[in-house]
């Protein structure tokens, strides 16, 4: 699986770890559906943090596409619940 | 994956079919879509100028702040000096919004810094996909059938539109920061012409919307604690050449009371 993470890059990690990937990233999820700030900084770092440490940087001649793009790491809560509510990060 | 994630991958991968659908030939797709991404490479370029443009003239925007402070500070002085101590007050809470305002610009500004070097860092990547891509064409054409070169182009394609939308979404981001912060620094700025006053008299007593504004925004501990510095100061400055003034300072009683050599604190005087 490749992951990218905004603004910083791609990472290609094994299958096996994608499981834990996705249980992070629900826990930011519901974090931002609940509305308040508490750990969501927390979180959401150890959501990049999992990518980072278990993952493979792809080259930059590597043409592949991700699988999952995660928003840039210094995102805020604000931009966040945007991201879910339909006014996402990519502009038209 | 839903949620965070799956929006962005499918916004990005519309985008890049979007752009492949333009030719049926895969020669020429290729050549198009090549010929676009270099394009958009320009785009990028530009668009990073424009950001590195906008930071220089927030930084010219904070030193015109800083240049305020002074100016807000001596006014205050002159206003006291002058008896006025309303006008002081108010040159004062100018003073603290603009340097509150200050603090907040520096952070940014070395956020911008950080935003500046990451956009630099994906361009470069943006540049490799986009020479590998260059290679791969060529390679594409040479091998493969019509129907299967069709899906490696989208692969590669997508490949290099989504480093494109990443440094899109870089971009976006860091042009947002610096209109937002230019539309701080241009309101502070606004409320610091509509403050200043040529002549210390000028500026009245009636509260308009500003001084409204400014009292919500300034912190008045700060700004009551500079005041009574300014009257401490000011009590022992007059006394020094006519002393049989300054008599009834509150706060600055102590160094009204004590008028020349022992200054309680700050003032470095050489004795």
């Amino acid at each position: 699986m490749i992951v990218r993470i905004s603004g910083e890059g791609q990472y290609r990690l094994d299958d096996g770890d994608c499981d834990r990937v996705t249980e992070l990233e629900k826990n930011v999820i519901s974090i931002v559906e609940g509305g308040s700030k508490d750990g969501f900084a927390d979180a959401f770092r150890e959501l990049l943090d999992y990518v980072r440490s278990k993952g493979t940087p792809l080259g930059d001649d590597e043409l592949d596409s991700s699988d999952v793009i995660l928003p840039p790491s210094d995102i805020s809560f604000a931009e966040a619940g945007m991201e879910f509510t339909g006014e996402g990060l990519i502009p038209d | 994956m839903a949620g965070l994630t799956g929006r962005m991958s499918t916004v990005v991968k519309a985008k890049v079919s979007k752009l492949l659908d333009r030719a049926e030939d895969p020669a020429e797709t290729l050549d198009y879509s090549y010929q676009k991404q270099v394009e958009q490479l320009q785009n990028v370029k530009k668009g990073i100028a424009d950001v590195v443009t906008a930071k220089k003239r927030l930084q010219m925007q904070e030193s015109s702040l800083q240049q305020s402070v002074v100016k807000l500070d001596t006014q205050a002085r002159q206003a006291l000096s002058a008896g006025q101590e309303d006008l002081a007050k108010t040159a004062l809470e100018r003073k603290n919004v603009a340097q509150t305002e200050l603090q907040g610009l520096d952070t940014q500004v070395s956020e911008l810094e950080d935003q500046q070097q990451k956009l630099t860092d994906s361009e470069q990547k943006l540049r490799a996909k986009i020479e590998a891509f260059r290679t791969k064409k060529e390679v594409i054409k040479a091998q493969y059938s019509a129907a299967e070169a069709q899906v490696r182009i989208s692969e590669a394609a997508t490949g290099v539109g989504e480093q494109m939308a990443d440094v899109g979404l870089a971009m976006q981001r860091a042009v947002d920061k610096t209109e937002n912060m230019k539309a701080r620094a241009d309101a502070v700025s606004e409320l610091e012409a509509a403050g200043t006053f040529e002549d210390v008299g000028q500026l009245g007593s009636g509260e308009d919307d500003i001084d409204r504004q400014l009292k919500q925004l300034s912190s008045t501990p700060a700004v009551e604690s500079d005041l009574a510095k300014m009257k401490a100061e000011l009590a022992q400055g007059d006394a020094a050449p006519a002393p049989q003034i300054a008599p009834a300072t509150p706060e600055g009683g102590e160094a009204a009371a004590a008028p020349e050599a022992q200054q309680p604190s700050g003032n470095g005087s050489q004795g």
